[in-house]
């Protein structure tokens, strides 16, 4: 108790300072749902271009943080992996729009919200492994086809709660109705190998050690694994399989972000845009897209070579992100219904 | 209501008596009232949820919850006791080579956070790891196909490793009961012609039925409130559920609803608790009790209690910590950097900290029940302790929710009365964590004081009083020495958990802000556990301290 009080206290000139406006250092505060080693790098980089310094918290029930701290949260942006964390943020009013036109130049339409209260920074497609030694190329090119009977029991993918098959599964609700997407989700549980578990790259290691043929996972884990030094064994994981882009011949492989946005009472309004517009620079673009293996989402931006040698070019799912977000939900209930994880 | 006539001082303290009842009630309830906001705050989330979920839950998945959660409860409350118990047993009613040391050392997995203990038993025994690997090797098996090999992420490991790390609380409390026991009654029952096993099933066991339900309860529900282990292993539980309506369906009244419907395990557990310690009521009187000869064993049988002992401690404790020590020491320049020594800092004062709230409140309650029990207090301090039962995750906003609203009124009130801004002073700080820490642990604290407190007989209050002390001072003079036993066991297991807590953790702390958990979990959620390792065996390490002086303390009571 008298600790409480005694933190109380000592927190209360600084508090006191800050409020009489007195000169502090330049800053900004995030909320990051993305992985420390993902985003440093970047950070870095924006402090040493701007002498920003950026102050940040990683992890979950960051969006109910914000809520909670109402107009006195501290959070200037918000970075998050996907758009669900984003809309959940949006639709509790806690972001703002920002209309600049570095963003707006440079982002395409689709990846962002058409008020601007959002933005893609990069781009990910969620792709088909396949073993080299037992599915031969053409067995598979279609989402679609994970339903197909001669996929059972050789199927593995993580949690269908899991964020980026939940975005999978939307699309397919936002194309093919509720009713399809049941059946088709239905197909490929009963396909599994094993019970959803594990991350991405445990299911291309599964697919390695011969449990399953195949498995769901997103296209940048192929060259976080391929290029691992710290643990070799997974470039054996990467090299075990070919990567297939699904869906190249109708509406092209199902796409979706990791994203920033403006936080409604950003107390560092400036320094966030600064960070924003930092984000699609040309530059942090190239450095995303090299050391994260994602896609810049900025159109233009020379991709890492081992992109360029293992995924080229292909189509990519035009879909607006607002769209497939809106079915999330329901894809989260159908994966219930269906008991996709049990 | 006894108690209340018992303690009841001369009358012409009568009145200052009242003033002072009021006072103690008024402590205990408003601490209450404290711990309780959170839990209050959950409710208030489950009862007005965005959209409700039953419905939902009903007709699809919650019976698949319910029964993994079941079933893990069943596995882990029998090993963790039968783990706990036996070894209690034998180092604390026979004599066999390795004993003393067995005696602390039995303790240790407990310093091994049940998510580090998944991670290192999943990479030596899945298909990739080393074991498999040379049974491959030696039987020129090639793929998965080729062979069966039980799977760790399941149910049964899952099972396994949560009761490896946690039958270290049946342990501690049965052992302390087994050894406090009076030896005299243990000798009178073999003079009278009881084997070893009559004695231990005819008398000790039933003596310590109290202890090890107390020690079940709190296995139970650190169970029930695994987050780490159950992810990792694909194992379904409640606490699973939770995580997916609030993160995956974005729907917080939803998990605040589901995590309601855990709260209803929990007052079972606290059930089970209350009922061991209703029938702890005899008073040991201290130091006379006669040392009566432990049972020698020999021979086979000594080899057989030593194995027994072996198994858990190697399975749980040698076998995880020399892995991460393999991988930290591997790399050690790499990973040992000032950035690290910092998190280690904070991890090390958070924790402390939290141990010292934790337990003075765990005081304040425990000795207000003594002093004036009435149903209002019981009941307080009942809801108090309701906290241990919140998921971590759930339970942070919960935190969040009180401390924000108290945050932001002031403000508000500043501003529109001096235009002055305060801004956010307990949310968003080590407060809020602390604050976290103690809800979540007050029920360890709360339990291992009440029940320090139940052993010191009502004599000593009444003579301390009879003789001018006021309350406060018995507290002081007479209450706080006696019991300084188990306060130091009940911060030491605080201190303990909070080192190791991390969904809370990774939810409420500040800017900028890591410790050893949440800086283990980022590393190890993305299964490199090289990266983790060494953050993982510190936590471990940090915790052995602790452990040890815990075990020294309870032998050297009754040496």
């Amino acid at each position: 108790m008298s600790m409480r009080i005694k933190a109380a206290l000592m927190a209360l000139p600084l508090a006191a300072s800050l409020a009489a406006g007195s000169v502090r250092a330049e800053e900004v505060n995030i909320y990051s749902y993305r992985q420390p080693f993902l985003i440093e790098p970047l950070l870095e980089a924006f402090t040493a271009e701007t002498g920003i310094q950026t102050n940040v918290v990683y992890g979950e029930g960051l969006v109910e943080r914000m809520e909670t701290e109402a107009r006195n949260s501290p959070v200037d942006v918000l970075i998050t992996p996907n758009t669900t964390v984003l809309m959940s943020a949006y639709n509790k009013g806690l972001t703002q729009p920002v209309n600049d036109s570095i963003l707006l130049d440079n982002i395409p339409a689709q990846y962002r919200a058409a008020d601007n209260h959002w933005f893609g920074l990069t781009t990910r497609a969620r792709i088909i492994y396949a073993s080299k030694e037992r599915v031969a190329p053409g067995e598979i090119t279609t989402y679609e086809q994970l339903a197909d009977p001669e996929w059972e029991g050789r199927i593995c993918t993580r949690s269908g709660k899991h964020s980026y098959n939940l975005s999978l599964f939307a699309s397919m609700i936002a194309h093919h109705g509720e009713a399809y997407t049941r059946e088709w989700m239905e197909g490929l549980k009963h396909n599994l190998a094993r019970r959803p578990q594990g991350n991405d790259r445990s299911q291309v290691k599964a697919i390695h050690d011969g449990v399953c043929d195949i498995s769901l996972g997103n296209s940048y884990y192929f060259g976080a694994m391929l290029t691992n030094e710290e643990e070799p064994e997974q470039q054996d994981w990467a090299r075990s399989v070919n990567l297939i882009f699904p869906n190249q011949d109708d509406r092209g492989a199902h796409m979706f972000i990791s994203g920033i946005a403006l936080a409604k009472y950003a107390p560092n309004q400036a320094n966030a845009i600064a960070l924003m517009e930092f984000m699609v620079s040309p530059e942090a673009q190239y450095l995303y897209a090299q050391d994260n293996f994602e896609f810049p989402v900025r159109p233009g931006i020379e991709r890492s070579d081992l992109i360029k040698q293992y995924m080229g070019d292909f189509k990519e799912d035009p879909l607006s992100l607002t769209t497939i977000t809106d079915h999330i939900d329901e894809a989260s209930r159908l994966v219930d219904e269906v008991a996709y994880d049990f | 209501m006894t108690a209340v006539t018992t303690l009841a001082m001369p009358r012409r303290h009568a009145l200052g008596q009242n003033r002072l009842a009021r006072r103690w009630r008024f402590a205990v309830l408003l601490t209450a009232t404290l711990v309780v906001l959170p839990i209050a705050s959950v409710f208030y989330l489950a009862l007005f949820p965005s959209h409700n979920i039953w419905r939902h839950l009903v007709d699809t998945v919650l019976f698949y919850y319910l029964d993994a959660t079941v079933r893990l409860l069943l596995g882990v409350g029998l090993c963790a006791t039968l783990i706990g118990v036996s070894t209690a047993w034998l180092v604390s009613a026979c004599d066999f080579p390795g004993r003393r040391w067995f005696e602390w050392a039995l303790l240790l997995p407990f310093a091994v956070p049940a998510y580090v203990i998944a991670f290192v038993y999943t990479d030596l025994l899945e298909f990739a790891g080393p074991l498999q690997g040379a049974l491959r090797e030696a039987f020129g098996w090639r793929s998965a196909r080729d062979y069966w090999f039980p799977e760790i992420r399941s149910m049964g490991g899952a099972i396994a490793m949560l009761s490896l790390v946690l039958y270290p609380y049946v342990y501690l409390l049965a052992r302390a009961t087994f050894v406090d026991q009076a030896r005299s009654m243990v000798a009178a029952s073999r003079s009278l012609g009881c084997t070893p096993w009559q004695s231990f099933y005819r008398l000790s066991l039933p003596m310590a039925r109290p202890a090890i339900a107390v020690g079940l309860a709190l296995v139970l529900m650190e169970t029930l409130n695994d987050f780490g282990t159950v992810d990792y292993f694909a194992v379904r539980t409640l606490s699973i559920g939770i995580y997916d309506t609030w993160l995956n369906q974005s729907n917080l009244g939803g998990a605040a609803q589901i995590a309601s419907l855990m709260l209803g395990f929990v007052v079972v557990l606290i059930g089970l608790e209350r009922f061991g310690r209703r029938r702890q009521q005899h008073y040991s009187p201290a130091g006379q009790s006669g040392q009566a000869d432990r049972y020698r064993l020999r021979g086979g049988r000594a080899l057989l209690a030593w194995t027994l002992c072996a198994l858990p401690l190697v399975l749980g404790f040698a076998v995880p910590a020399g892995r991460l020590a393999f991988y930290a020491l591997r790399n050690l320049g790499a990973y040992w950097t000032p950035d690290f020594f910092q998190l280690s800092l904070n991890s090390l004062l958070l924790s402390a900290s939290a141990a010292l709230v934790t337990v003075a409140l765990g005081v304040l309650l425990a000795y207000g029940k003594r002093l004036f029990p009435s149903r209002g207090l019981n009941a307080g301090v009942g809801l108090a302790k309701l906290g241990y039962a919140m998921p971590g995750t759930v339970l942070a906003i919960g935190v969040m929710i009180p401390l924000a609203a108290f945050d932001n009124s002031l403000d508000a009130l500043l501003r529109a009365s001096f235009g002055i801004s305060t801004g956010l002073l307990l949310s968003g700080t080590v407060v809020a964590l602390i604050f976290a820490y103690s809800v979540r642990f007050l029920a360890v604290a709360a339990g291992a004081v009440e029940s320090s407190l139940a052993k010191v007989t009502p004599e000593m209050d009444r003579a301390a009083r009879s003789l001018g002390q006021s309350s406060l001072q018995t507290l002081w003079r007479v209450h706080l020495p006696l019991i300084r036993p188990g306060l130091l066991t009940a911060a030491l297991v605080v201190f303990v958990d909070c080192m190791k807590e991390l969904p809370a953790t990774l939810i409420l702390r500040p800017f900028n802000f890591d410790t050893l958990a949440t800086h283990v979990f980022q590393f190890a959620s993305d299964e490199k556990l090289e990266a983790s390792a060494l953050g993982a065996l510190l936590i471990v390490l940090v915790g052995l301290g602790p452990v040890i002086l815990l075990s020294r303390s309870v032998s050297r009571r009754n040496d």
